[in-house]
């Protein structure tokens, strides 16, 4: 199937990029996954278009772009409530809809979460990099010429459905997730939090942190309890590998969170963020308070199966 | 670490037998890859194996390292490849080599001789796509990174960080010591691979000028 013009960039918002699920296996040349930070609210909204969970959609950042259709298509839009309209008018998150030619998606003033996702059936077609579309903001490459969206872009579909069909597909509403302004985050501790002494284990997982305005997609900055590593150990360790939702403790004592853009580090890591919260790390806002609890690797696997039971069993519904 | 990686160490030092275990764990993890493993992150030290909880447990993967480090077969490393990498020590391109001369008691083109001199083991590939973490620097010339740390280090600049000596694929912020700069491509997207290097290669600077430098075909 040829290409499709699909959407036409009117405004870009304060940052929307092309994402995946995010580009795997070349770790061993320096290269970070990227991806959608909300990849649970990527994976539904592709189900909801009808799409692969794992293809590319748009990722937007608090104040939402706005994006006219340059042919009719079906599209949803699901993670944090920037209030998605449709010609101005609402349209409700988490389920699909048509906009015919020439209808504008736009978005007003963010209610609850940080970032929005959209995804349009037949998926969002760039070439891919390195096996994905996810934009790498910092190194300049995927996604659409490595870069975030800006007014006049141009995006195309591969395998755009024709005629678009009219059925309407919904989220079961009890598994919406609800974005609160102070969050719980769930943590395995390791791998060198024995290089902090008990005060300071304690100290992480009894202060309340704030997320700091120079947070980027590289990472979510914290305010809050100074982490003290043990006084006897060098600054630093040898650099090694590191994955998103590693908390890692630079020299100032501020922890930070590492999300997906970046591979190897030298600083230590007191805990690691659990599988099954990571894409609520892609909904925490600058100011939002949160507070850190150790599991088990047990609990972890449970939380886990919980999530992916979501969507499994929402992919399952659709087939049926 | 956390519930989806296992970070396997193989030693508490930068060393190249510690390195060699690291790259001898990779490449048999590597050559024996499952669908539930997502990615392999080698560096100096370690192996960071990032896998999918739902598809494979700690335990089996636990399992199939053991399998792979209780099984050496020597044979799996290619040799290594060395790779020569020409640069235009000093001036625009090196704005720190005056200051590294200075910091030893050298000339600047003493600095150059020492650090044209070994042939590096690229260590690692880290911190931004396709830098190579090479090893070890002289002595004579280990110098430590600025106490501020540039905002935008060009692309092909090579710095000295203690014994480390390495170059920018891409142009990024960075602390180390700029004493040159090489017209070689080091990171290309679409590359296969994208990157110049692969960790265990071997790698030998010398000294060209800059006319020649312009005049460079990669």
């Amino acid at each position: 199937m040829a290409d499709v013009e699909i959407l036409e960039i009117l405004s870009p918002g304060i940052l929307t990029s092309i994402q995946d699920l995010g580009r795997y296996g070349y770790g061993r040349y320096g290269v970070a996954p990227s991806g959608a930070l909300d990849s649970f609210a990527l994976r539904i909204a592709n189900l909801l278009v009808a799409n692969r969970s794992d293809q590319a959609g748009l990722e937007a950042m608090l104040l939402g772009p706005a994006i006219r259709a340059l042919t009719d298509i079906v599209v949803a839009v699901t993670g944090g409530n920037l209030q998605p309209r449709r010609n101005k008018q609402p349209i409700a998150m988490w389920r699909s809809h048509i906009l015919k030619k020439d209808d504008i998606l736009s978005f007003d003033l963010p209610l609850s979460g940080f970032r929005a996702y959209v995804a349009v059936a037949g998926g969002i077609n760039v070439a891919p990099v390195m096996g994905s579309r996810s934009t790498n903001l910092s190194s300049g490459f995927g996604g659409l010429q490595g870069r975030a969206l800006k007014k006049n872009d141009i995006l195309t579909s591969e395998n755009h459905p024709q005629p678009v069909k009219t059925d309407t597909r919904a989220f079961n509403s009890a598994w919406i997730p609800v974005y609160p302004n102070n969050w719980s985050l769930r943590v395995i501790w390791g791998p060198q939090d024995d290089h902090f002494p008990d005060e300071s284990r304690e100290s992480f997982l009894s202060a309340t942190y704030k997320m700091s305005s120079d947070s980027d997609r590289t990472g979510i900055r914290l305010e809050g309890a100074v982490i003290q590593q043990k006084p006897d150990i060098q600054a630093s360790i040898i650099s090694e590998g590191v994955i998103s939702g590693s908390v890692q403790i630079p020299g100032d004592g501020k922890p930070i969170i590492i999300l997906g853009e970046t591979v190897t580090g030298g600083y230590r890591k007191i805990a690691t963020v659990i599988s099954a919260d990571l894409p609520l790390l892609g909904q925490i806002k600058p100011g939002d308070a949160m507070q850190f609890k150790a599991v088990s690797l047990d609990e972890a696997r449970r939380a886990l199966t919980a999530l992916e039971e979501k969507v499994y069993k929402f992919e399952a519904s659709l087939k049926s | 670490m956390g519930d989806r990686s296992l970070l396997v160490e193989l030693g508490d030092e930068i060393s190249p037998a510690v390195n060699q275990r690291v790259q001898e764990l990779f490449s048999g993890m590597d050559s024996h890859r499952s669908e539930a493993i997502l990615d392999l992150v080698p560096s100096y030290r370690s192996l960071l194996v990032i896998y999918t909880p739902m598809c494979i447990s700690l335990d089996e993967i636990k399992a199939s390292i053991k399998d792979i480090w209780n099984n050496p077969n020597q044979s799996r490393l290619p040799q290594p490849q060395t790779v020569k990498i020409p640069v235009v020590y000093g001036g625009e391109h090196g704005p720190d080599l005056n200051l590294v001369a200075q910091y030893h008691n050298l000339t600047p083109q003493e600095v150059i001789d020492f650090h044209t001199r070994p042939t590096y083991r690229v260590y690692m590939i880290g911190f931004t796509p396709g830098y190579p973490y090479l090893g070890e620097v002289l002595d004579a010339i280990a110098t430590p990174r600025r106490e501020t740390p540039r905002t935008l280090v060009p692309k092909g600049s090579v710095g000295i960080a203690q014994k480390q000596t390495g170059i920018y694929p891409v142009d990024s912020p960075g602390g180390w010591q700029i004493i040159g700069w090489t017209p070689v491509k080091l990171f290309d997207p679409l590359g296969k691979p994208p990157s110049h290097f692969v960790m265990g290669d071997r790698v030998q600077f010398h000294s060209i000028t800059a006319q020649e430098a312009s005049q460079w075909q990669t």
